[in-house]
């Protein structure tokens, strides 16, 4: 149970998060996947932290939940906008930002 | 005491800035006279290096006086320095003197003229490039003043701009001469690089040192040379330039194209005698081609019908005269020569356009007649003019010319062949000056002759006279009022000194009796290997023989046009294939554009389309904007504006990074 | 020793199998739920590592509060089935999960292959209190003032910006003459036109 492992398996949890976000069409899910890799994040910030036998890095992941919080509220308040007007809950329809 | 030489430069650049920078300021009156001021300064100047000159001992009369050095670089300086002698103070007097005159001429004929003032800043400008040429004391001061007296001479033909025949034939000149300067700089480059030297003094005092009896490089360069003397004297095979520039104010023909330009090929063979004397072989092929420049020249002008430009062949004839002249080393008689010329021709030149002036502009020949009573001064110095032109005993065209062709017999062997054509020549120098003099004076006066017998000056709507397309008086174009001699002082002025030396200038050149100005110019002359002059009593029968063809060929003359009228009409029918390959100037201008014309434009066609506008055009300039659209393109591509390729990208540069990462910490 | 390593191992699995089932199931009302059972498998797996608190916050907050939110939306908004009609993927699409999958063996070598001794331990020597409550709180307070003040600011601006977003625009009195922000922060789509 060395602290590589946790690291390791972070590593997996952010890349799955990655590979969801590229690969889903609905805004909701791409969204659950941003949560898997913060929650990644978290994990080998927490990881670390007991490495070097500081609290620092917990407050860091404490920090980061709070964050989290907050993106979400956000995104699922346009998700309910997007709703709202009737547009279809895909991704790939919003494409204003093409050049 | 080179000052004075730089007087005689400064005189006339100052003229032309003034004149130049205040064309606003100034009034058309104002500027002619600070014009002819100015001439009249370098004259004065001129005169007072002559005297200056003459108190210094025989063999001290070579001066060179520098302002700075120019460049001075590994091998050799060339400094901006004037060389003060006998010759270049000689040509420096008759070129101001006789532009002068030109100037004072000039401001009554031209007076009308909306383009007065750029006319003035014109002339002193090419008067000062002209003296500049006489009086480089180095090659390359010497093409500097050769190039901007083509520029001059380019600025003049084509004074009246807006005429599509006269830009023509200014650029026609300046392309002509383009070729003969460089001929001159290659020449100049090629002695340069066998002596080393640049400026007169260190060239000719290594000339036979450095090279040998007809040295190869040394025949080459001097060949070169006179490829550059040729086009601006306007020799065969670049002569076609000349009578098109007529196509300039009468004026200019006569200051330009008679008396000082066309002289600088003379002035630079004379100059260039060391040269020439170590190359006869050139000197001698320079005698051949201006034996014949001086026989066709002859012929073409029987036929001429324009007045001009019968005047303008005449030019040519002559100076083929001096060009044989110095080509035989005899340098004095060639020189002579180029002063009594500069003295009649530009007369005649005046003469003409005072007759111009009275035909409404109109110049051809077989417009014109009677003009005898009508205008009698002008009359009087044109007939003088032509006097001297065709060598009638006593005139100084007589003096001159017959000592050319004395000294060409004095040099013996294939030589009295190219005399025999001279004698054969001035015959027909006769017939035809006095061609014009008959044709234009005497007759039935035509319309407006009769017009200005009842004493009104005669009137046309403005038109081109080469081509007979109207015009109108604007600036760019003639003025609309002419002026005869008859009624404007000035140009009695100018032109009754010139009939008096052209009739009694030769006495100072009389065989064995005065020799002023061969004395004058021994200093410049005396490392001259040639000195074989002919002798007093061959002169004196050269002369006779002279008088005797001047006096036949005005017999001709009056016969033909005088007292037989029809007679040319009958000549003309019956040798018309020589009339028309006379007429056509054998064909030159034709020759020219088969040969070279055609091919250069077809060559500026390709280039134009194939590389201007399909390579650089099509694969350089449009290629690049191609290339970069395709490339922008692409790049827009990247921004779908899809959120799911923005991560994808994101997520292959993060995979990017850390590869590096991890192959930087192996 | 040996029981921790199987936590770690069961519960390790439990978090990369609510990932994958994240990622991979249709249903986004599944897809929540196997994100919860991810976050459950995460506090878990913290508690291994003695953050005794973040555990707990992760299951109140995380789990608890988030999770249940979404779980409204998902609701609210019905969620469309994915792939109603199958669009052409691009090329950059079709090989992120490729990309992901290396990023994650980079990330693996990293790991392994570093010269960081210490990972390779169980970490270093903590007292009882690591982790607790209460030293997370003596934090906070003392050295991480800053950023818990900031936190609360943030989580103030969510609140405020969640209320904007969702709000219908019936829900409130203006007078008739009034221009409100969110409109110009919307556009006019709807407003004028909305029967009043």
């Amino acid at each position: 149970m060395d602290i590589s492992w946790f690291v390791v398996l972070s590593a997996f949890i952010f890349c799955i998060g990655a590979a969801g976000v590229m690969t889903r069409r609905s805004p909701l899910v791409i969204l659950l996947c941003l949560e898997l890799m913060l929650n990644a994040g978290n994990l080998a910030l927490i990881a670390f932290a007991r490495m070097v036998g500081n609290v620092e890095g917990q407050i860091f992941a404490l920090i980061v939940m709070v964050v989290a919080a907050c993106e979400v509220v956000i995104g699922l308040g346009i998700i309910v906008a997007m709703y709202r007007r009737k547009l279809r809950i895909d991704v790939d329809d919003l494409s204003e930002l093409r050049g | 005491m080179t000052t004075w030489g730089w007087l005689v430069l400064a005189f006339p650049l100052a003229g032309t800035v003034l004149i130049g920078l205040g064309w606003r300021t100034l009034s058309d009156r104002a500027a002619g006279v600070l014009g002819s001021a100015a001439i009249l300064g370098a004259f004065g100047s001129a005169l007072a290096m002559l005297v200056a000159l003459q108190d210094r001992p025989e063999d001290a009369r070579s001066l060179v006086g520098s302002l700075w050095t120019y460049a001075s670089t590994a091998g050799f300086s060339v400094d901006l320095s004037i060389l003060v002698d006998p010759l270049s103070t000689f040509m420096c007097l008759v070129v101001s003197g006789v532009s002068f005159l030109i100037h004072v001429y000039s401001t009554a004929y031209m007076k009308s003229d909306r383009s007065y003032k750029r006319f003035f800043a014109y002339l002193n400008f090419f008067v000062f490039s002209m003296l500049l040429l006489v009086l480089a004391a180095n090659f390359v001061l010497l093409i500097v003043g050769w190039a901007f007296v083509g520029a001059a001479s380019y600025l003049l033909i084509s004074f009246w701009y807006r005429r599509a025949t006269a830009t023509k034939a200014g650029m026609k000149a300046f392309v002509v001469n383009v070729v003969g300067d460089i001929g001159l700089v290659i020449g100049a480059f090629l002695i340069f690089d066998a002596t080393g030297a640049l400026d007169y003094a260190g060239v000719f005092g290594q000339v036979t040192e450095v090279f040998g009896h007809n040295d190869g490089q040394l025949v080459a360069a001097c060949l070169l040379l006179l490829v550059g003397a040729f086009a601006k004297s306007a020799q065969l095979p670049l002569h076609t330039w000349l009578p098109d520039a007529m196509e300039g104010p009468t004026p200019v023909s006569s200051l330009i194209h008679a008396a000082t330009m066309v002289t600088a090929g003379v002035y630079l063979i004379a100059r260039m005698h060391p040269l020439f004397e170590q190359a006869p072989l050139a000197a001698d092929i320079s005698a051949v081609i201006g034996t014949a420049t001086l026989l066709i020249a002859a012929t073409m002008a029987l036929v001429m019908t324009d007045l001009k430009r019968a005047i303008a062949y005449s030019t040519m004839s002559q100076i083929g005269y001096m060009i044989l002249g110095v080509s035989v080393f005899a340098y004095g008689a060639g020189l002579f020569h180029l002063m009594t010329h500069a003295f009649f021709k530009a007369l005649l030149f005046m003469g003409a356009g005072s007759v111009i002036a009275a035909m409404a502009n109109e110049q051809s020949l077989d417009k014109m007649g009677g003009f005898r009573k009508s205008m009698p001064f002008t009359y009087i110095v044109f007939t003088a003019g032509a006097l001297a032109l065709a060598g009638f005993p006593l005139t100084a065209g007589f003096f001159s010319k017959d000592e050319i062709l004395a000294y060409t017999i004095a040099r013996g062997d294939w030589f009295v062949a190219l005399a025999v054509i001279g004698y054969l020549a001035a015959f027909l120098t006769a017939i035809y000056s006095f061609r014009l003099v008959f044709r234009v004076f005497h007759g039935e006066p035509c319309e407006q002759a009769a017009e200005l017998e009842a004493g009104h000056l005669a009137h046309a709507e403005p038109f081109n006279p080469a081509t007979g397309e109207a015009e109108d008086t604007d600036a760019g174009f003639p003025g609309p009022e002419h002026h005869i001699a008859e009624r404007e002082g000035a140009m009695k002025a100018a032109m009754g000194p010139l009939a008096v030396l052209a009739l009694i200038a030769g006495f100072l050149q009389i065989p064995g009796v005065t020799d002023v100005l061969g004395n004058f110019l021994e200093p410049t002359f005396a490392d001259s290997q040639y000195h074989e002059s002919p002798t007093t009593g061959a002169e004196y029968i050269g002369m006779a023989v002279g008088a005797l063809l001047s006096i036949a060929g005005i017999a001709v003359a009056a016969r033909i046009y005088l007292r037989k009228p029809g007679t040319s009409a009958r000549l003309q029918a019956r040798f018309s294939g020589i009339h028309r390959v006379l007429s056509n100037k054998y064909y030159f201008d034709e020759a020219y554009d088969y040969a070279i014309v055609r091919p250069v434009a077809a060559a500026g066609r390709f280039g134009r389309d194939a590389i201007e506008r399909g390579f650089i055009q099509g694969v350089l300039v449009d290629g690049t904007v191609a290339l970069v659209r395709g490339a922008s393109a692409f790049a827009r591509g990247i921004q779908t504006g899809g959120l799911r390729s923005y991560a994808s990208v994101l997520v292959i540069g993060i995979g990017g990074v850390l590869l590096y990462f991890l192959i930087a910490a192996s | 020793m040996f029981f921790e390593q199987l936590l770690f191992f069961v519960f390790a699995a439990g978090a990369l199998g609510g990932a994958l089932g994240v990622v991979l199931i249709r249903n986004p009302f599944y897809t929540v739920l196997a994100l919860v059972v991810h976050l459950f498998s995460l506090a878990i797996l913290f508690l291994l590592l003695t953050a005794a608190f973040l555990a707990a916050a992760q299951v109140v907050v995380y789990a608890g509060a988030v999770m249940v939110l979404y779980l409204f939306v998902v609701a609210y908004v019905g969620g469309s089935d994915d792939e109603l009609t199958p669009k052409p993927h691009g090329t950059a699409v079709a090989l992120g999960p490729i990309f992901a999958a290396a990023v994650a063996i980079q990330l693996t070598i990293a790991v392994v292959g570093s010269g960081l001794t210490a990972l390779d331990s169980t970490g270093a020597d903590v007292g009882e209190n690591f982790g607790s409550p209460a030293q997370i709180g003596e934090a906070l307070l003392t050295k991480f003032l800053l950023p818990f003040e900031a936190a609360s600011f943030l989580l103030l601006v969510a609140a405020v910006g969640a209320v904007v977003l969702a709000r219908k625009r019936r829900g409130l009195h203006e007078p008739a003459d009034a221009v409100s922000v969110s409109e110009v922060l919307r556009g006019d789509g709807e407003a004028k036109g909305a029967a009043r």
